[in-house]
């Protein structure tokens, strides 16, 4: 099977032949049926509950706040709204109870294979490259690892910590903010400071997704070939938040000013050392969501909750550096970008729809590398643009087993230098998996993840980075697969 | 046509998943069914009927077993795997016995009484409010909880309790009220000041013998069932079925129990209320002529 479908990955070989629909679909339905439904509820699990960190504190089973953890429901976006709290008298912060120890970890240890097709090699026996192949890899691998810590300081102030290591145990802060609550009494009114997700209505954090390509959304990272912007709309940002909710959170708000450095600490542009000197910019976040409940057919429940939301973020990126000696010193020259879309959550019964649609645009200063904002822009240069997203299905058939499906697509809608193939870059993605969490106890929970995720991106290496890095015939598609099937544990 | 193709596997994989869906979905359609994760309810089927909204059982079980399952257990018996840290115990309701009523002591509550109570929490618990969840999944959760016990299938729910207007606050009021604390010997649990430090506090419990607290009033914290005066006066005339605190509903007017509201609400210190207001000004100036409240004031406590 493997040499079929290394042969299927042919890079000068486009076309998706039916076999390997039927593998898809035939990998997703073993998978369910390894996770057979009644061979899972032999376990214990009924009668036992989830609960790391929070539900540990409240007693509450983890599928009350999530849908399938980590991805929150509408109960567990309240909690998390309203700073930690169920505004109960079981609030009470972590210096009141000494056998409440808010912190949980996360890790994953996986068996995945990645192909990736199109890639510049030696040739046999030489250095000197010349020759296209496809790289697989395959092995028994660790995720990083996330020391989860959060709780409330004083009632309505709250916090998040949440040291997180690269497999190779590289640590760095991947949330870290204080929060104050309710601020005048109100929930319309809550502050965040430091380093957080930004809020986004689907978030790419709490997603269910764990491998190589499936493992992000393409849209959160994508930016035009060639392009200088670092900008990732999944990526943590660091700055100051200001966000509302309505008692339920049904609607949402929040206004996020962040440093213009992709989320990078002691004024660099990364949270790990190493990265390129930040500038002095900020960027702006905005978020607005609102939901509703869509009744049923008469006699029947409704179909759910349903959510739609738009946003915008608007940011600068520096074109050039201050330099001593030839080193970057401080970002200058800034020039703007913006992202804006709209995303949705949407629910028929034990069906849920996410689906999003961004637009990106920068300027053209950021699309020609080198090139500082204050000499003219070479001939043809234009703005760089970009849009589209992604359409995300999950089905519950119970707390404990959920079906995954995503499809998505980007486009580019103008490159960087109007003489560019215009098709450079694009990406098209399938991903499906299927998540079964055996165990839930009350402080530890396990999931068995199980994924299949293809992804086509046309002369550019994939977001996933799997690959050498360098196309082997430039211009062609670059086909990425994962194959992945993890134990997802927390306690 | 790779996008095309894209497509077609995007939409062949996703009829698999909801085709398995839908096995299992159907599999598990009827609340009686065998569901590994949940016991077998005592009753087949169950609706609720809330203000226009009729909730399904069916749709409930699901809820329960996401929402409630931790606590209330897999058979409804309030034996959840969390119980054993939780005080006071989940609610068992195999048992249809219920704090929170607006239906004489030792009646069903009604539907709306269940779904109140799942809107609001209680406060001094560890049940949280579920007001998150949409008012049909509310009133499905009701449907389903009914099913736990045969109680629903053999009795109605009592008649709710008829509410009459509040009586004005006057210091006249709240005097009378103290005065029946003091007959009625609620500070025997609740204490003399309503610290829940009554000389019986210590010795309470729960119907099934698990230690339970008075009510506090000092702290200013919502009442178990509500925070109005009109839901003081509805917990002391239908009692909290379960608990300690009877019903006395057979023992005073309803004149008498919105004088004792009244004073109730003096105990709240810690909760700025009209009563505490105008009773603050007339212990300032009368406070030498009050009998303190406890066993030595038989007879009154004026």
């Amino acid at each position: 099977m493997s040499k079929k479908f290394r042969e299927g990955a042919d890079p000068m070989n486009t076309k998706w032949s039916r076999w390997k629909t039927v593998l898809t679909c035939a990998f997703l339905l073993i998978a369910i049926a390894l996770c057979d439904i009644r061979t899972a509820s032999a376990l214990p699990t009924g009668k036992v509950m989830a609960i790391p960190a929070f539900a540990r504190k409240y007693g509450l089973p983890c599928s009350a706040c999530h849908t399938a953890w980590p991805e929150l429901n509408n109960f567990g976006q309240v909690f998390r709204d309203n700073g930690y709290q169920l505004m109960n008298d079981r609030d009470s912060p972590i210096w009141q109870n000494p056998s409440y120890f808010p912190i949980t970890f996360r890790i994953t240890p996986s068996w995945h294979r990645e192909t990736t097709t199109n890639q510049a090699l030696d040739v046999p026996g030489t250095i000197t490259g010349g020759a296209v192949g496809t790289l697989t890899q395959a092995g028994f691998d660790l995720s990083g690892m996330d020391l989860w810590s959060g709780g409330t300081l004083y009632k309505n102030i709250s916090f998040i910590l949440l040291p997180s290591s690269d497999p190779t145990a590289v640590w760095h802060f991947e949330s870290a903010f204080i929060r104050f609550d309710n601020l005048w009494h109100t929930p319309w009114l809550n502050v965040k400071f430091g380093r957080f997700e930004i809020d986004n209505l689907i978030s790419e954090k709490r997603f269910l997704f764990l491998s190589s390509n499936g493992g992000l959304y393409q849209i959160y990272h994508f930016n035009v070939p060639g392009s200088i912007n670092d900008f990732g709309y999944g990526d943590n940002q660091i700055g100051v938040e200001l966000a509302g909710h309505s008692a339920n959170s049904y609607t949402r708000y929040s206004v996020s000013f962040l440093s213009s450095n992709e989320g990078g600490v002691n004024f660099t542009n990364s949270v790990t050392p190493g990265g390129a000197p930040s500038n002095r910019s900020y960027d702006v976040n905005l978020a607005f969501s609102q939901a509703f409940n869509a009744p049923g057919p008469p006699g029947e429940s409704g179909f759910g909750q349903e959510r739609i939301g738009a946003f915008a973020y608007i940011g600068q990126r520096p074109t050039s550096f201050e330099t001593l000696n030839g080193n970057d010193l401080v970002g200058i020259d800034n020039k703007p970008f913006y992202r804006i879309g709209f995303a949705g959550d949407l629910s028929y019964k034990n069906l849920e729809l996410l689906p999003l649609f961004m637009y990106g645009h920068d300027n053209p200063y950021l699309g020609q590398f080198g090139v500082p904002s204050n000499t003219p822009l070479p001939a043809g240069a234009q703005a760089p643009t970009f849009y589209g997203g992604f359409l995300e299905a999950h089905y519950y058939f119970n707390p404990q087993n959920v079906a995954l499906a995503r499809f998505e697509q980007i486009k580019v809608g103008q490159q960087a230098l109007n003489t560019t193939q215009g098709s450079l870059g694009n990406i098209t993605a399938v991903s499906f998996g299927y998540r079964w969490y055996p165990i839930m106890f009350s402080r530890a929970g396990v999931a068995l993840d199980g994924e299949f995720s293809r992804v086509r991106t046309i002369g550019a290496e994939p977001e996933s980075a799997d690959g050498d890095g360098t196309v082997g015939v430039p211009g062609a598609a670059v086909w990425s697969n994962s194959i992945y099937f993890g134990i997802d544990f927390d306690f | 046509m790779t996008l095309k193709k894209f497509a077609v596997t995007f939409a062949l994989g996703s009829v698999g998943l909801l085709t398995t869906g839908a096995t299992v979905s159907t599999a598990q359609s009827h609340v009686n069914s065998p569901d590994p994760l949940l016991g077998t309810p005592s009753i087949a089927t169950e609706t609720s009927n809330i203000d226009g909204i009729t909730g399904h059982a069916e749709s409930g079980k699901h809820l329960y077993r996401r929402f409630c399952i931790g606590c209330h257990g897999p058979d409804g018996n309030g034996q959840g795997m969390n119980a054993q840290w939780i005080d006071p115990q989940p609610r068992d309701f195999t048992e249809a016995t219920f704090k929170c009523r607006s239906t004489p002591t030792g009646t069903l509550p009604t539907d709306e009484d269940l779904y109140n109570a799942i809107t609001r929490g209680f406060v001094t618990t560890n049940m949280p409010s579920w007001r998150p969840l949409s008012p049909q999944q509310r009133a499905d959760l009701v449907a389903f909880i009914k099913t736990w016990s045969p109680r629903w299938a053999k009795e109605k729910p009592g008649t709710s309790l008829n509410i009459p207007p509040e009586t004005a606050i006057t210091i006249e009021s709240i005097l009378h009220g103290r005065e029946l604390f003091q007959k009625l010997e609620c500070w025997k649990c609740h204490g003399p000041e309503g610290h829940a430090d009554g000389p019986s506090a210590a010795t309470l419990t729960d119907s099934k013998g698990n230690p339970i607290k008075p009510f506090n009033f000092s702290t200013g914290d919502r009442f178990m069932c509500g925070d109005s005066n009109r839901d003081l006066y509805r917990i002391f005339m239908t009692g909290l079925d379960g608990s300690p605190m009877p019903s006395f509903a057979d023992v005073i007017q309803p004149n008498d129990a919105w004088d004792l509201v009244h004073f109730l609400r003096t105990l709240q210190v810690a909760l700025p209320n009209q009563e505490l207001t105008l009773w603050q000004s007339y212990k300032a100036a009368h406070g030498k002529d009050l009998k303190p409240i406890g066993p030595d004031s038989a007879g009154g406590a004026q």
